[in-house]
C-alpha cells in the first residue's frame, strides 16, 4: 500500500450522513410536489407564451418611444425616482435604527428588541405597505416612494449593523490617547470606516428598489406596474413586450453601473 | 469654486505634495438634482404625509387584535406557499448548476457561449419576481404551479450568478492536475471544483429560499396560489383583523426559517 492509497483511506466516510441528507431531500421534494397543480394548464397557455414572445419581438415602438405621460420612457423615470426617493428616505431612517440594533453600541435588550421589530417590518409584503400608504396619500407615486422607504429600513438596517458591529477599535482608542475630542473621533475615526460601505449597501437596495418599484404599479402606487398589468388583461401583447423592454433594459443598466460604483467604493478599483 | 480648489501641503524637505481632488461636491450636487426631480416627479408632499399619516395608525389599529378564528384556515395556504418556494428553490438550485458551469469563463473556452449563458442568466433576473408570476399565470393557469414557476426562475438567475462568479474564483490548481492525468472535465470539475464551491452554493440556495419564502407570499397577489390568495382577499373586503392573523402568522413562519437557515449557513461557512 504506497502512501496515496493509505491517505485515500483517510478520507472520512459520510455514507450514512449522505443517505440521511438525500432521504431528508427525497421527503422535502415529494411534499412539495404536491402544489404542482397542472389542472388549470390549457392549451391557451401555449399559445398565450407564443404571444408574449411574438410581443416582445415586436414590440409597440409608439409606446416605446413616446415621451408624454403614457410611454414607457416616462413610466420609466417615474419609477426611478420612486426607487431613489424611496432609498434615501428609506437610508435615512436605517441609520439610526441599525446604530440602535448594534450590539456593541447598545445593551443587548434594547439590540434585541430593535432587532424583533426590524423582522416585524422586513417580513410584511410591500404589496400591504402599499395598500396601506395609499390610504393615506391616495393612489399614484408618492404612496410608492413611501412603501419603498418602509421596506427599505429592514434590510439597509441588518446590513448596516454588520459593518458597524466591524468597526475596529484601535483607532478610535489612538484617537483617544492623543487628545482627540468626540467629534473629531466620529468625523475622523468612524465616518470614514463606515461611509464607503454604506453608500455600497446603499446602492445595493437602490437596484434592488428599482425592481419593487416596478410591481408596486399593481396596486396602483405608481410606476410600471399598473401599465403592464392592464396591457396584459386587454391581451395587449405587442404593449407587454415593449413594457418588458423597457423594464429589462433599465435594470440592466442600472445594475452595471451600480457594480462599478460599488466595487470602486468596496475595493477602490 | 474654493471648495474645488486641491490642497497641496509643504512638507519640511521642500517638497509639495497636492491632495487629490474630492468628488465630494459634484456627487452631493448630482444627488440634490436628482432629488428635487423625484420629488417633482413623485408629488412627495410633507404636508400630506403629516396631515393623513394617522390613516396609517388607522389600518394598524384595525390589525390588533388578529381575528384567531381566521387561523385555520390559514394552514393549507401557508403550507401551499412554503411548497410553492421549496420546490421552486430546489429546482432551481439543481437548474443554476450547469447553467453556471457554461457561463463561467474558466470552464467554457467559447467566449461567445459563455457570453450568452451570462446575458441570459442577468436577462432572467432582471424580471421582477411578480411580473414572472403574472405571466406564469397567464401562461399555466391561477394556482401554485405558476408561482413555483416564477420562483424557479428567480432562483436560477440569482444562484446561478452566484455560482459562476465563485467557479471563476476558484482555485485551479487541482482541476488543471485531474485534467493533465486523463480525468475528463466533468469528473475533474466534479472533483475538484465542486468542494470548493459547495458550502457557499447551498449557502446562497439556502439563503435564497428563505427570500423566497417571503417573496412567495405575495404571488398570490397575481393568483399565483398560496397565503398571498388570502391575503389579497382580506385586502379587498377591508377586514384588516384578517390581515393582521396573516402577516403575524407570516412573521413567526419567516422567523421560523430564518432562524433554522442562518444555523445552516453559519455551519456551512
Amino acid at each position: 500500500m504506497n502512501s496515496i492509497e493509505k491517505q485515500l483511506l483517510n478520507e472520512p466516510k459520510r455514507i450514512v450522513q449522505n443517505v440521511i441528507t438525500a432521504v431528508i431531500l427525497l421527503i422535502f421534494i415529494m411534499w412539495s410536489l404536491t402544489a404542482v397543480d397542472l389542472s388549470n394548464f390549457t392549451s391557451n397557455g401555449l399559445a398565450i407564451a407564443k404571444n408574449i414572445l411574438l410581443g416582445i419581438v415586436t414590440p409597440n415602438t409608439d409606446l416605446l418611444f413616446t415621451f408624454n405621460t403614457n410611454g414607457v420612457p416616462y413610466l420609466l423615470v417615474e419609477t426611478m425616482a420612486i426607487a431613489f426617493l424611496g432609498t434615501i428616505v428609506g437610508a435615512i431612517l436605517a441609520v439610526p435604527l441599525a446604530f440602535l440594533s448594534a450590539s456593541n453600541i447598545v445593551p443587548k435588550p434594547i439590540a434585541f428588541l430593535v432587532r424583533l421589530f426590524l423582522i416585524l417590518v422586513r417580513t410584511i409584503p410591500a404589496i400591504v405597505y402599499g395598500l396601506m400608504f395609499i390610504r393615506v396619500t391616495g393612489p399614484g407615486p408618492f404612496a410608492g416612494v413611501l412603501t419603498m422607504a418602509l421596506t427599505s429600513i429592514g434590510m439597509l438596517s441588518k446590513l448596516f449593523v454588520d459593518v458597524i458591529e466591524d468597526l475596529e477599535v484601535n483607532i478610535l482608542e489612538s484617537l483617544e490617547s492623543i487628545g482627540c475630542t468626540p467629534f473629531e473621533k466620529i468625523r475622523y475615526g468612524i465616518i470614514p470606516q463606515l461611509s464607503a460601505m454604506f453608500m455600497s449597501i446603499v446602492i445595493y437596495r437602490y437596484d434592488m428598489n428599482l425592481r419593487d418599484a416596478a410591481i408596486l404599479g399593481l396596486v396602483g402606487a405608481g410606476g410600471i406596474g399598473a401599465p403592464l398589468i392592464f396591457a396584459m388583461n386587454g391581451y395587449k401583447w405587442s404593449e407587454v413586450g415593449s413594457i418588458l423592454i423597457g423594464l429589462m433594459v433599465l435594470i440592466l443598466i442600472v445594475e452595471l453601473i451600480s457594480n462599478k460604483i460599488r466595487n470602486k467604493l468596496v475595493r477602490g478599483y | 469654486m474654493s471648495i474645488l480648489k486641491a490642497k497641496s501641503v509643504e512638507l519640511p524637505n521642500g517638497k509639495t505634495i497636492t491632495f487629490k481632488r474630492s468628488k465630494a461636491p459634484w456627487i452631493i450636487l448630482v444627488l440634490l438634482i436628482c432629488f428635487y426631480y423625484s420629488v417633482q416627479i413623485t408629488g412627495f408632499d410633507m404636508q400630506v404625509l403629516a396631515k393623513r399619516i394617522g390613516q396609517f395608525w388607522v389600518i394598524i389599529g384595525d390589525m390588533i387584535p388578529p381575528n384567531w378564528k381566521y387561523l385555520n384556515k390559514l394552514w393549507q395556504p401557508l403550507f401551499d406557499t412554503i411548497k410553492m418556494s421549496l420546490l421552486g428553490s430546489i429546482l432551481g438550485a439543481v437548474f443554476a448548476l450547469p447553467l453556471a458551469y457554461f457561463a463561467s469563463s474558466n470552464m467554457i473556452k467559447n467566449k461567445s457561449v459563455v457570453a450568452a449563458f451570462k446575458f441570459i442568466l442577468s436577462l432572467l433576473r432582471t424580471l421582477p419576481t411578480l411580473v414572472a408570476a403574472l405571466i406564469a399565470t397567464f401562461i399555466f393557469g391561477i394556482g401554485t404551479m405558476a408561482g413555483t414557476v416564477a420562483i424557479f426562475i428567480f432562483t436560477v438567475a440569482y444562484v446561478g450568478k452566484l455560482l459562476y462568479e465563485q467557479i471563476e474564483n476558484a482555485d485551479l490548481k487541482a482541476f488543471e492536475a485531474m485534467h493533465s492525468m486523463g480525468h475528463t472535465t466533468i469528473s475533474a470539475f466534479r472533483c475538484a471544483i465542486m468542494p470548493q464551491i459547495m458550502p457557499n452554493y447551498l449557502s446562497n440556495a439556502i439563503f435564497c429560499f428563505e427570500g423566497n419564502v417571503r417573496y412567495a407570499a405575495i404571488l398570490g397577489y397575481v393568483g399565483a396560489g398560496g397565503i398571498g390568495l388570502m391575503l389579497n382577499e382580506s385586502l379587498g373586503w377591508r377586514n384588516y383583523a384578517n390581515v393582521g392573523m396573516i402577516l403575524l402568522l407570516l412573521v413567526v413562519t419567516v422567523f421560523i426559517i430564518e432562524s433554522i437557515s442562518e444555523y445552516f449557513r453559519k455551519k456551512l461557512m
